[in-house]
């Protein structure tokens, strides 16, 4: 019994957390005049400074995947990946944060790739 | 004739009241479900990973689970659900990394047309492309200043 409620707070805390990033975005939509590539960027470079200063791990462990899918976590692991390369050297920490998120980068890379081959675009159908 | 009147100010006003009017409420509320669902995926896909494969590293884990995430957002836009998703979704359906896949794919797509080089594969890079490179150096300068003050 114990189990199901820790999951799912754990549960509550995921949604909680990814809900509220994504709010900020939409607010950052609608009340400023910035696009949606802004808005990535700002995510991202302000995942790196939250992890730089040490904030983000704490949010990191409250709201697991809440604050890992949103963009903000690609922030989070570069400046992670940099901090842990930066322990063993100089080559590290200049690689160590794209490291940390290549799998992102090859896979979204990648499986573009090959649907852009297989699919047309849906406006151009009709 | 009845061009002359209509100054700037007449028009702004003509237009801000034929201008569909956003529902600043409606698109809060669905960002934060939606985002909030799409994370929720995100991570029974980490317990369900972590329940089938427990000897795996917590990286270990989390890179399958941007990659799965990755997939899904790339596939569902590949279909054309992804945009049906951000239409109603707006933030929502931007800021995970599933909208990073779609930033990749959409574009990627679009300009099929133009060729594989010119087309596919340099505008796959229209949002990606910033982002990659911000990310880049963020990260390097980040990973020098804690070579120099020995983090």
């Amino acid at each position: 019994m114990e189990g199901i409620i820790s999951t799912i707070l754990k549960y509550l805390a995921v949604f909680a957390t990814g809900g509220a990033l994504c709010l900020i975005g939409q607010l950052l939509i609608n009340y400023t005049k910035l696009t949606p590539a802004r808005i990535l960027v700002l995510f991202l470079v302000l995942g790196v400074i939250l992890q730089a200063v040490g904030v983000y791990q704490a949010v990191v462990d409250f709201g697991n995947a809440g604050a890992t899918i949103p963009i903000i976590g690609f922030g989070y692991s570069l400046a992670k990946g940099a901090m842990e390369g930066a322990k063993i050297g100089f080559l590290e920490a200049i690689s160590g944060g794209f490291k940390a998120v290549t799998i992102g980068i090859d896979s979204a890379i990648f499986f573009a790739y090959i649907f852009s081959l297989i699919f047309r675009s849906r406006t151009k159908k009709c | 004739m009845q061009r002359q009147n209509f100054d700037n100010k007449a028009y702004k006003e003509y237009v801000h009241n034929i201008m569909p009017r956003t529902n600043h409420l409606k698109t809060l509320i669905m960002a934060f479900v939606v985002g909030g669902i799409i994370c929720i995926i995100g991570q029974i896909i980490h317990d369900v990973i972590r329940a089938l494969f427990p000897y795996l590293e917590r990286d270990a884990v989390n890179s399958y689970v941007t990659l799965i995430m990755i997939f899904l957002g790339s596939f569902l836009t590949a279909i054309g659900v992804y945009d049906d998703i951000g239409k109603f979704a707006g933030a929502g359906s931007i800021v995970p990394i599933t909208g990073f896949a779609n930033s990749v794919t959409s574009p990627a797509i679009e300009y099929k047309s133009e060729g594989v080089i010119y087309g596919i594969e340099s505008k796959m890079f229209v949002v990606a492309g910033p982002i990659i490179v911000t990310g880049i150096v963020c990260s390097v300068i980040v990973g020098i200043i804690y070579l120099i003050i020995g983090g």
